[in-house]
């Protein structure tokens, strides 16, 4: 008999009001030491599940937590005008993290896309200069872009590298290089009037209007990791590389296209500088691809790769453009900025372990009362 | 039994250097039918299996699919056939859910005018017909949403087990698949293998445990460095016959 209610029980679905129901009723008919440990699993299932929910709620809510804190310390924070400063700020780690997301998330890394910025704003710039249309000033900047991911993506994939690190790190100071040889090492003034509105305008005098530019890469990340086919191989690569293989998922393109993507956020986030700025100068961007991946990281993604989702970057950059403001408003040397960012990053990949450990153990709960 | 069979190995031989792995290996595989493959490790189980599935080709001899000699060079090829393969890894992707492993790599999306990899998910569609095939099997799974890295390890196998069974398969070959489950967790597995063999497919298991192999498995053929040494009726007579001619000495 205790067998069967056990087998019963075990099919109800856990967390579920029938499950606690049952243990009551057990309790009461058959008081074997077997029940006593059943109903006591629940009761271990809760706290995890809440302590795995703070987890993954965590860097939102310390966002909120950081903005109620800093407002309530500077009143200045809060004022339209330094919000703008603080999206404008933004803006091109959001662009950037969005990009690299997609690499992450596959677990690879990519370490050139702050070159490549600055190769899109020189590339831009020239194009300026020899009296191009608006147009091509952008294309060229984007395709910029495009191109880097493309060559970091090939040699990853086709050179059977085992991991993307060394790649980009090459491509990382390969691509720099040929920015300062291409402007000869000199920043490079004028840019199109279009681009300069998008880069560094705002709306109703302090909404920056590249604000919109991250909100429609975002939206566009959002649609192509959850809705289309693309997104979901994406994740099952990152998930299970050996098995996405063997499910005849095309593992190789899947792998050169976030290259690919990650280098066009390369350009965009480029145009966005080259506006504000107008300018294209070979030292932009100069540690961008630190904190795009520090954005990611710190948002919630998993440097494991698997997980990771666009509120995620967004959330990793605004937490450090409002830590890097809210220094500059209290007067703190810059230096400080480095190292409360580093102490975030080692917080935010030690509650990426904590995680996992606590999933393990929530499913070692499961396996008992199955 | 009138069944035809659904899989035919005929005289197959397979070599890993000097290795025989398969010497004349000859089984018939019918549906409604759960078939055990059993033998000490190294007797030629795996690649008997893997020669099913597609991952090796044999050397000489034949399979026969439906009655039609087939090729296959890849897994790919093997479960165009309608044979799935579960392997002790499940192959399972962590961080997706059970809907999205169902479909890896055949996900349900439109329209077919854009290329492949930029068509939008049925997401519904696939999610139903998911809860459809593990109501089937009758598998409960605790939250449809949660990704299979958090089910414990007996959800994770049934799972697996029925993702292999949900696209019409004829054939389910599963290696070990109560390998490191707890006794109710291995139960829950045999259960759903039997469904399996009640609706129709044929089933081929690999497995050390004897208890298990007694419960589920109608036929069962012995292996032996690469040969073929016995097969017989799967049951509690034929118990000590099996397990004499596993280990080597005449039954």
């Amino acid at each position: 008999m205790t067998e069967q209610i056990e087998r019963s029980e075990a099919s109800e679905l856990p967390g579920s009001k029938n499950v606690g129901h049952s243990d009551g009723l057990t309790n009461d008919t058959v008081p074997t030491g077997d029940v006593v440990a059943q109903a006591t699993t629940p009761r271990l299932d809760g706290p995890l599940r809440f302590a795995l929910l703070l987890l993954r709620a965590g860097p939102v809510l310390i966002l909120i937590l950081l903005v109620v804190v800093i407002a309530l310390v500077t009143p200045l924070f809060l004022t339209p005008r330094n919000l703008g400063n603080v999206l404008a700020q933004t803006a091109v780690i959001a662009v950037l993290s969005l990009g690299q997301l997609l690499v992450i998330v596959t677990r690879g890394i990519d370490l050139s896309v702050g070159s490549t910025l600055a190769l899109a704003t020189v590339v831009g710039a020239l194009m300026f200069q020899a009296g191009n249309s608006s147009f091509l000033v952008i294309a060229s900047m984007v395709g910029a872009g495009i191109l880097v991911g493309l060559i970091n993506g090939v040699i990853f994939v086709k050179g059977r590298i085992p991991h993307p690190f060394i790649v980009t790190l090459a491509m990382f100071t390969l691509v720099r290089g040929v920015a300062l040889w291409l402007s000869d090492g000199r920043p490079i003034q004028g840019m199109p009037e279009v681009v300069q509105a998008i880069g560094g305008d705002s709306i109703l005098g302090w909404l920056p209007i590249s604000s919109f530019i991250v909100v429609a890469v975002a939206v566009a990340v959002w649609l192509l990791t959850t809705r289309v086919v693309w997104g979901r191989w994406i994740y099952a690569v990152g998930g299970n590389p050996e098995a996405a293989h063997r499910t005849a998922i095309p593992v190789s393109k899947i792998l050169i296209s976030v290259y690919v993507f990650c280098g066009l956020t390369a350009g965009i986030a480029g145009f966005l500088t080259a506006g504000r700025t107008n300018a294209g100068a070979p030292t932009f961007g100069n540690l961008a691809e630190l904190d795009a991946i520090a954005a990611v990281i710190i948002g919630g993604a998993s440097f494991l790769g698997g997980r990771g989702r666009v509120s995620h970057a967004l959330v990793g950059a605004l937490m450090i453009g409002v830590i890097r403001n809210a220094m500059n408003l209290a007067n703190l040397d810059s230096f400080f900025q480095l190292i409360v960012l580093g102490i975030v990053i080692l917080l935010a990949v030690e509650s990426d372990v904590l995680r996992g450990y606590l999933e393990n153990k929530l499913r070692l709960a499961q396996a008992v009362r199955t | 039994m009138t069944k035809d069979p659904v899989l035919v190995v005929s005289n197959a031989t397979k070599r890993f250097g000097g290795v025989l792995a398969l010497d004349d290996v000859s089984v018939d595989i019918v549906a409604g039918e759960v078939l055990a493959i059993l033998g000490d490790n190294g007797a030629g189980k795996s690649t008997l299996i893997k020669s099913m599935s597609g991952v090796h080709r044999l050397d000489s001899g034949s399979i026969e699919v439906d009655g039609r000699p087939v090729q296959m060079h890849s897994p790919a090829d093997a479960r165009e056939l309608g044979i799935e393969t579960v392997y002790q890894d499940l192959a399972l992707f962590d961080n997706l859910g059970p809907t999205s492993n169902f479909y890896a790599g055949r996900e349900l999306s439109g329209p077919s005018w854009l290329p492949r990899g930029m068509r939008v998910l049925k997401r519904r569609e696939m999610s139903r017909a998911t809860v459809d095939v593990l109501d089937r099997l009758q598998v409960a799974l605790p939250d449809m949403e949660a990704p299979v890295g958090l089910m414990s390890g007996g959800q994770r196998q049934a799972v697996a087990v029925a993702r292999a069974t949900a696209f019409s398969s004829r054939l389910v070959i599963l290696d070990e698949p109560t390998a490191a489950l707890g006794v109710r967790e291995a139960a829950r597995v045999l259960d759903i293998i039997k469904r399996l063999r009640d609706e129709g497919k044929a089933v081929v298991v690999i497995s050390h445990a004897m208890d298990h192999v007694i419960e589920v498995a109608d036929r069962a053929i012995v292996m032996r460095r690469g040969r073929k040494v016995g097969e017989l009726v799967a049951s509690e007579d034929s118990r000590e016959k099996i397990v004499s001619l596993i280990v080597g000495g005449e039954g």
